[in-house]
């Protein structure tokens, strides 16, 4: 903090109310935003939060931070953009799983890959909400929706499995039904030096009536009290498989840090266009032009 | 045109090295002292086909790739029996006698058949089986009197960082090419004076990208596509040292929203691409308008629909440029007329996207992108406004309005990192704050009304873009018998043919030529076809888009369409010949 003073949680909300459903598990993500930003203590004017479209991608609204709120599947490179501008900012990229693992999933890939400084917090309640009720890209195989009479025949995308694979070198899991995990989740994250996925199982208490938060309560466990290392990539994968997988398993779910790497460098790091500091203030202009016209003489 | 040119011509099949020796070819031309202006004609394949290039070049400024060569290189026999028949009378066909036969061909009288063994020649100087190529560069050399002191020094440039040795194979390769016309003929006594005087010889691509930096852009993002790629290309050699980051990306739908996330973090971005990559970046590019946020999008068209022609030119986009994105919002599009306005309008576009806080869209095209040109130099003392910025410092007391409703249209920007200047940027429709009003304030009264200020205020802009922009330029005879109207890089060839028509002919005709083309100059346009008697658009498309668009503003219709979209550029001869047409 600038002069020194410690900044309150009410700083980081907006007086903007949100528009959920009452029950929404996005409220947890927003409460539990809200409290990591305050734990870390980072100015809100230094923290970007970019969104796509979609029920969840609202939230920027609902923070006093800088916000984006752009187009369907696109947070992940407009916050891309921003992070290369400024590498100082803080910048988080939300969503929901339509966004980031159905329409948007090429650019998830590719940010992972890049182990940008970026935080992409997914809240994944396996269903197209604001539409009014489509099977997403992690609606479970059989889920009965509006597109869907018969069921869904797809096998449900395991953003885990597909994080760790892309190079993300941190990949969690998180609850709405648990704000705290929620908090801490997201403030190690936001800390972490890479790319960070935190994929949130926010149920949908409007469209989604299998997967609640009671059908969750009955399956999450704590992969930290299980012991788990989160250092282990094959152990990360083996817990990440556990659901949703093609075998259709489905009795447990892991919450918690699954992989963290922190000896990987970013893209930032490596970019030398960045040594000279952020792009933001470098000065515009060609100093000494002549010199660039010598290989057209 | 009647004045003093060298026309060359070089063709073979892909990978045989016709562009670099065109490219020497073109280098040695503009060291002498000549403008030079080079089309490759090529084809979408690494190994095999078939391509060409001409270099021509003369004393006074060159207008377009010219016609029949004098000198033509085969480096295989398809180039002897595509192009061979085009050598002028008094010419030369240059190529390997060992591999190439012009037997049966129908060949211009006087044309002198220049065939020795350049492979064999070559080899006694390097393994490097290109190396024919400069054997075959060092007889044109001759033909056209040129100077060998300067093909050293050409060589040394394009070769020296890398070895001595191969800059020096390359001489004597090409001193013996030059040593076997001096003792079979000697020059074609062209006339040709050489003052040697410093031109610069580049892309119309490199031009864009220099004004962007020259600008400077510090940000782009692009996904490779011909004939966009080579202003990544420059940009990423070049990027280090200048502090420009140059993402190579996933696709286009990334390259535009990483472009308008950089630009809304404060840094002059931009992206280049063709007509396919364009398409993806179309929802991407309303969102800049709709946020308010600056990006210049380059856009090299090239000949489609769909994958169409990618190495052939066209002029097909306008419809594409003009309407992309769902909704009205306010957008400007500059199409430079040739390399020195590539360079000027891509440096004037970063202004213009930043003063206005909007996509700005240069349209250039495979024509213009990829020929090499000469031009004087470039006036580096490029302005740059960065447009109305929210003060730094303090914490405001009210909210920031980031989109304050203005007479101009135009809001203070804040960029992140500033406090006190939080607000959201919002692609659902929104107040003077940022906030959306789509969803449950939509439809109320109120709102209405916010919706439609918001949207009177963004489309506002386009009066300051159309008053900061110019209105066609008017070139030729005042009083013409017809009026030519072009866009962008018609512009050379369609001179030409004036000129030509002048002088053979006696014709008067003028040209309309327009290198702003949106906001559209209504009044400068109505003014300037009052006095034209007849008119006729030269357009590289089928249905005449940039005469729609004219009609469409003006209610004036041109009374003729020349429509050429055969993926070839224009030649001044058939534009002549159009005209001859029109009235006669």
């Amino acid at each position: 903090m600038s002069d020194g003073r410690t900044i309150e949680l009410q700083e980081y909300k907006s007086e903007i109310k949100p528009t959920w459903c009452p029950g929404c598990g996005d409220f947890a993500v927003l409460n539990g935003l809200q409290r990591a930003l305050q734990v870390l203590q980072i100015e809100p004017w230094n923290i970007v939060i970019v969104s796509g479209i979609g029920c969840s991608s609202n939230i920027p609204h609902f923070l006093s931070t800088y916000g984006f709120h752009s187009i369907h599947g696109r947070a992940v490179p407009v916050a891309s953009g921003i992070k290369l501008a400024n590498p100082e900012l803080t910048v988080i990229a939300a969503g929901g799983d339509g966004d980031g693992y159905g329409i948007g999933v090429g650019h998830f890939i590719h940010a992972m890959r890049r182990n940008l400084d970026i935080t992409y917090i997914v809240m994944d309640n396996q269903i197209y909400g604001l539409t009014t009720g489509q099977a997403s890209p992690t609606s479970e195989k059989g889920m009965v929706t509006k597109s869907t009479p018969e069921g869904v025949i797809e096998n449900p995308v395991n953003p885990l499995t597909l994080a760790l694979a892309s190079g993300a070198t941190y990949v969690a899991r998180g609850f709405s039904g648990d704000a705290k995990g929620l908090g801490d989740l997201f403030a190690k994250g936001i800390k972490h030096k890479g790319f960070s996925l935190i994929d949130v199982l926010s149920p949908c208490v409007t469209y989604n009536k299998i997967n609640t938060y009671d059908w969750f309560r009955q399956r999450v466990y704590s992969l930290e009290k299980e012991g788990h290392n989160p250092s282990d990539y094959l152990a990360a994968v083996a817990r990440a498989d556990e659901w949703p997988n093609l075998d259709q398993k489905r009795d447990r779910i892991g919450l918690g840090v699954f992989y963290e790497r922190n000896d990987i460098p970013t893209y930032e790091d490596l970019e030398p266009a960045l040594r000279k500091g952020p792009l933001v203030r470098q000065p515009l202009g060609l100093e000494n032009p002549e010199e660039l016209l010598e290989e057209f003489r | 045109m009647s004045q003093k040119e060298l026309v060359f011509r070089i063709g073979g099949a892909a990978g045989d090295g016709s562009a670099s020796t065109a490219e020497s070819l073109a280098k040695i031309c503009t060291r002498s002292g000549l403008y030079v202006f080079t089309y490759t004609s090529y084809q979408s394949v690494i190994r095999g086909g078939h391509s060409w290039v001409q270099v021509r070049a003369a004393e006074e400024p060159v207008l377009s790739q010219g016609e029949r060569p004098q000198v033509l290189i085969c480096l295989n026999q398809p180039t002897a029996d595509i192009h061979a028949p085009q050598v002028r009378e008094n010419g030369a066909i240059i190529y390997d006698s060992d591999t190439i036969k012009l037997d049966g061909l129908r060949i211009a009288e006087d044309v002198r058949r220049i065939g020795f063994p350049l492979g064999r020649t070559a080899r006694e100087y390097s393994n490097n089986a290109l190396m024919k190529n400069t054997v075959a560069l060092g007889a044109a050399v001759r033909l056209f009197d040129l100077d060998l002191a300067v093909v050293e020094s050409a060589f040394a440039t394009v070769w020296g960082k890398k070895k001595r040795e191969i800059v020096d194979a390359n001489v004597k390769a090409a001193a013996a090419g030059y040593k076997h016309v001096e003792e079979n003929g000697g020059s074609l006594n062209l006339g040709l004076r050489y003052t040697g005087k410093a031109r610069l010889l580049i892309t119309g691509n490199q031009a864009i990208a220099l004004g962007a930096l020259a600008a400077g852009c510090k940000f782009l993002a692009q996904y490779p596509m011909t004939p966009a790629s080579s202003i990544m290309h420059w940009m990423a050699d070049h990027a280090p040292k200048h502090g420009v980051v140059v993402k190579q990306v996933e696709d286009e739908l990334a390259a535009m929203n990483m472009a308008i996330g950089a630009g809304f973090a404060g840094v002059r971005s931009m992206t280049a691409t063709s007509g396919g990559g364009f398409c993806l970046m179309v929802e991407a590019i309303g969102q800049g308008g709709m946020v308010e946020a600056p990006v210049v999008a380059v856009l090299a068209q090239r000949a489609g629909p769909s994958t169409g022609l990618p190495t052939k030119t066209e002029q097909g986009d306008l419809n594409l440029a003009l309407g992309a994105g769902q909704g009205d919002w306010p957008r400007a599009i500059l199409a430079p007329r040739n390399t020195d306005e590539c360079f000027r309008l891509t440096a004037e576009a970063f202004n213009l996207a930043e003063v206005y806080q909007t996509p700005v869209i240069v349209m250039s095209d495979l024509y213009l992108s990829e020929g090499y040109r000469t031009v004087e130099g470039f006036d580096f003392n490029v302005p740059i406004i960065r447009g109305l910025l929210a003060a730094d410092g303090g914490t405001p007391r009210e909210k920031f309005l980031r989109y304050k409703i203005t007479e101009s249209g135009v809001s203070p920007r804040a960029l992140p990192g500033q406090p006190g200047f939080q607000f959201d940027a919002g692609t659902d429709e929104h107040d003077e704050k940022g906030e959306l009003i789509s969803d449950v304030l939509a439809g109320i009264p109120e709102y209405v009304e916010i919706r439609k200020q918001m949207m009177d205020k963004r489309m506002r802009k386009l009066d300051g873009l159309r008053r900061d922009t110019k209105g066609p330029e008017l070139w030729g005879p005042g009083k013409a018998d017809l009026t030519l109207i072009s866009w962008g890089s018609t512009q050379g060839p369609l001179r030409e043919a004036i000129l030509d028509l002048q002088e053979s002919d006696g014709l008067a005709v003028n040209s309309l030529e327009y290198a702003y083309i949106f906001p559209f100059h209504v009044d400068e346009t109505k003014a300037a076809l009052k006095r034209a008697k007849t008119t006729m658009a030269v357009e590289g498309n089928f249905t005449g888009q940039f005469s729609r668009l004219l009609t469409a503003e003006t209610g004036i219709r041109p009374d003729h369409l020349f429509a050429k979209y055969d993926g070839e550029p224009f030649y001044p001869s058939e534009i002549a010949g159009k005209v001859r047409e029109v009235l006669g």
